[in-house]
């Protein structure tokens, strides 16, 4: 011991650290078989040697990409780990990707080994076994169902594990010195981005970019190894993985597994959290159960959550801000904390939450709001998978709703004529993989990264994001149209769950609207309205007028803010289906493709600015088991009130 | 696809008669079930395929016949000595207890191979707490291999149809049984519930190594999962055999479509 931690430049290095310093201390629990599972440092350290042993034996060398497939497992994690200690370079794939987009990836870095979860994902890489010359190996951990799978490329986890334990045994100083060879400024890890436009590209990331962001960070917000943090996004995404994995070994805090990706919510109420990252839709999810259930609450019980709530919404925040408030409306959310928001962040599982992020896309301000007037420390987030995740972090006790706070220590910010902002920081990436032009593209000589999005930064030195660089537009009466800005306020309502708005380059702003079907057909059982499905529902007159709804709500919010006040939505239409990952009309992380939507709808945004009534509209649909049918029908189109900037009153 | 291997036959039906007063519900009813098989038994409504299972699982008692089971001859037995034999079954409606969670149900699936008495369990006294954490470690592995761990504490009658019966299946494995029968395990499902199911029963007989008895309607699945098929029509035995020759046997499609008299 007494090795200074911060001379620990590579995960593998403060793993052993770890297991040396807090051997006994728990690093990663996971729920099987219905009990928490407890690996320690010292355990984990031990897994990932044996397990590094194996992998050498099979030919994994340093410079080796490896592709992992799977969900948060303390197997998923302890390979990444062994790759690592033997220098090789992690690459982790999307679990919930359909085959084919798991090819690029192991095609681009030419991957020789994979690590797969279950059958599931066996499949699906033996499936494309064939274009990708370079598998050679696939190592699976969950043996269920590949019991008669013959294939020479597979090979049981356990007896990796087996296999190296011996070979440690017979030679414990070559993982020993493998490990020692590693420094900061080799590769620790590819993340290849979900790419809202064009292909794949890998993201190279250095330990140093890794390690010093999370070491930046937790110092800045005081983590340390009392922490515990639930893994529930897919590892693949940097946004979970730098929670994950990277903060925890250099903070030595304890993440948790849940048990399938459908007890999440159980789960995060066993553990509950101290410290919580997850994606503005998450939060989005959960307010809209809560609201779901509050419907269906007993009058008293309605009654006592909407008076608390207005409290909540006038002083919650100030409060937990420790900013001067009123005796008696203390006293009040004393009294709120009591029968109200402490039972709801109990049954939210954020009971024990001290710091919460969200990030990877703007959160509606009322959502926001919303969390932190019932006490959870909810902060935002700005990064990106090329700056390894913080850039910016709206600090404890100053937080403004609509920005995403100050650059934290080492970030440097500018903006370019255009708006688009710049960043250079120490946890900007190496390079895209193999592709120097779009490298070169995003990062200047000087070493700015391009990001894309277009924002500006407030007098108090807080970065406010608009929306992406390319999507900012103008009405033709050059009014800013922001659709990420109006579509995030469609979507705060719990009915509506996704939204499209079109207006760039025309006179008015129009809507494709995503119906939210829990929530909705919650709200249709209640009125008996019989119906068969999601395209029945968002059909009915009586959902047109709920949107409606919202919609005008909205509008009499942007009434109120001059510079946009024009870019209220002046029609609308409920699409005939969910819009899905599945049929490129979102991302892997669900963000809107708004071009490849534009286009594919192109129908539906002509009569959207037409005079019609209607729109006829004829889909390929595909079920969930491959089978694909026809749909066709005619879509109605409606009218939303708009209000005079002046005249417009702010909607509660 | 499958690399098991159908062994001996474990159990067979002969010449099995069973009358309710002057109804005939089967009629020389004779046919074997090898080791580790999926064995379907079809026929069009009325044809005698659950009276077939009820005399399997001892609840009804032939006036005729043998079944011999695991080289043990019996003319009748009770659904208790039966399942003491190792034979399981669900039903088609389901019997789940609707008040208690998942959980508890997959529990009383391990009734009878719970040896502590009611004493010993409510004292929670050494042994009575083993095997207690034995027995949940079984359901917990059968919550697991079904793929039910989200509604683990969620009471069983506010499950949607196509869970409970996955519940359902899920105690009868619990008993750990030699040989189960389904009947009608898919009936009334949607597509991706019957899907679900038919990768679960497959999985259980692989997995386990589980003989299958079930009855079905749905004939894509019968002929996509089932190692021979059973053929009953009005109580008689019209045709056994593997898939392939069942679809092409004219006596069943002459029982299914009807015949021009």
């Amino acid at each position: 011991m007494g090795t200074d931690i911060a001379s620990l430049d590579t995960f593998p290095k403060l793993l052993m650290h770890h297991a040396l310093a807090r051997g006994a201390r728990p690093a990663i629990r996971e729920k099987d078989l219905g009990i928490w599972q407890t690996w320690t440092w010292k355990h984990f350290a031990d897994e990932v040697r044996f397990l590094a042993c194996g992998l050498a034996s099979q030919g994994v060398k340093r410079g080796d990409h490896l592709a992992l497939v799977g969900a948060n497992r303390p197997r998923f994690y302890a390979t990444m780990a062994a790759a690592q200690c033997l220098g090789a370079i992690p690459v982790p794939l999307y679990q919930d990707a359909v085959a084919t987009e798991m090819a690029f990836p192991i095609q681009n870095a030419s991957i020789a080994f994979a690590y797969a979860e279950d059958q599931e994902q066996v499949d699906k890489l033996l499936e494309i076994l064939p274009q990708c010359l370079s598998l050679q190996k696939i190592c699976f951990d969950d043996p269920r169902g590949l019991r008669h799978y013959a294939q020479r490329e597979l090979v049981p986890y356990d007896r990796l594990l087996e296999a190296g334990r011996e070979d440690y045994r017979r030679d414990p100083a070559f993982i020993e010195s493998e490990i020692a060879k590693g420094s900061g400024s080799d590769t620790a890890a590819m993340f290849f981005t979900s790419g809202t436009t064009g292909v794949a590209k890998g993201v190279v990331l250095t330990y140093t970019n890794l390690v010093e962001r999370s070491r930046v960070v937790a110092e800045w917000e005081g983590i340390t190894d009392r922490d515990v943090v639930l893994a529930f996004m897919p590892p693949a995404w940097i946004g979970q993985n730098i929670f994950s994995y990277a903060q925890p070994l250099v903070a030595g805090y304890c993440i948790c597994c849940p048990e399938s990706a459908e007890t999440v919510t159980t789960d995060m109420r066993e553990i509950g959290p101290s410290y919580y990252f997850a994606p503005p839709r998450v939060f989005e999810a959960l307010l809209t159960q809560v609201s779901v259930r509050m419907d269906d609450a007993s009058a008293l019980k309605r009654a006592l959550y909407r008076t608390f709530m207005r409290v909540a919404q006038r002083v919650g925040e100030r409060i937990m801000e420790g900013k001067s408030v009123g005796l008696v409306e203390r006293l009040l959310y004393w009294i709120g904390d009591l029968v109200v928001y402490g039972p709801l962040r109990n049954v939210l599982g954020m009971s024990r939450i001290r710091i919460a992020y969200t990030g990877g896309e703007a959160i509606g301000p009322d959502l926001f709001v919303f969390y932190r007037s019932i006490g959870v420390n909810l902060k935002q987030l700005y990064g990106s998978t090329e700056t390894s995740v913080f850039v910016c972090i709206q600090p404890n006790d100053r937080v403004k709703s609509d920005t995403v706070g100050p650059a934290i220590p080492g970030v440097e910010l500018k903006f370019t004529p255009g708006r688009e902002l710049l960043i250079r920081s120490p946890g900007l990436f190496k390079e895209y993989y193999k592709n120097p032009q779009a490298t070169a593209e995003a990062k200047d000589a000087e070493g700015w990264f391009h990001t894309g999005d277009a924002g500006f930064v407030d007098p108090d030195g807080h970065l406010k994001i608009i929306d992406r660089a390319k999507d900012v537009g103008a009405l033709t009466d050059g009014t800013l149209f922001a659709p990420k800005y109006l579509e995030n306020k469609l979507k705060f309502f719990p009915h509506i769950r996704e939204a499209v708005c079109f207006g760039h380059g025309r006179d008015q702003v129009c809507a494709f609207i995503n119906i939210d079907p829990d929530s909705v057909g919650n709200w249709a059982e209640k009125r008996s309205m019989a119906y068969s499905g999601y395209t029945d529902l968002a059909s009915r007159d009586e959902v047109y007028d709920l949107v409606r709804d919202c919609i005008e709500r909205v509008n009499a919010d942007l009434a109120g803010e001059p510079e946009i006040a024009n870019s209220q939505i002046h029609r609308f239409l409920i699409l005939h289906k969910e819009l899905d990952a599945d049929d490129g009309e979102l991302t892997r992380t669900r963000k809107v493709r708004r071009r490849h939507i534009s286009e594919k709808y192109d129908a539906l945004v002509q009569a959207l600015y037409s005079a019609r009534q209607s729109v006829h509209v004829e889909a390929q649909i595909r079920y969930e088991d491959g089978r694909s049918g026809t749909y066709s029908a005619d879509l109605k189109i409606r009218d939303a009130k708009v209000f005079a900037p002046a005249a417009g009153k702010r909607a509660a | 696809m499958s690399g098991r291997s159908v062994g001996e036959v474990t159990l067979s039906v002969e010449g099995v008669s069973l009358a309710f007063g002057g109804v005939k519900a089967l009629t020389e009813v004779s046919f074997d079930v090898r080791e580790h098989e999926v064995r379907a038994i079809i026929g069009p409504n009325g044809a005698g395929k659950s009276s077939m299972l009820n005399v399997l699982n001892g609840v009804y008692h032939p006036q005729k016949g043998k079944i011999r089971f695991r080289g043990n001859e019996f003319t009748d037995m009770d659904s208790h000595e039966a399942a003491s034999l190792g034979i399981a079954r669900t039903f088609q409606n389901i019997a789940l207890f609707k008040g208690m969670t998942v959980l508890d149900n997959i529990m009383t699936g391990r009734n009878l191979k719970m040896h502590c008495g009611v004493l010993q369990q409510a004292l929670w006294l050494g042994p009575a707490r083993r095997e207690e954490l034995e027995h949940r470690r079984a359901a917990e592995e059968i919550i697991d291999f079904l793929e039910i761990q989200h509604v683990r504490k969620t009471p069983v009658g506010r499950l949607p149809y196509g869970l409970q019966k996955r519940v359902e299946l899920g105690r009868a494995l619990a008993a750990e049984p030699l040989l189960l029968l389904l009947d009608e395990p898919m009936a009334g499902m949607n597509l991706e519930e019957k899907q679900d199911m038919c990768r679960f029963v497959l999985d259980v007989n692989d997995h386990y190594g589980t003989t299958l008895v079930l009855i079905e309607h749905d004939m894509g699945v019968v002929m996509d999962i089932s190692d021979r098929v059973v053929v009953l029509d009005y109580g008689r035995k019209i045709a056994d055999g593997v898939p392939e020759e069942i679809k092409n046997n004219q006596k069943v499609i002459d029982a299914y479509l009807g015949v021009a008299h």
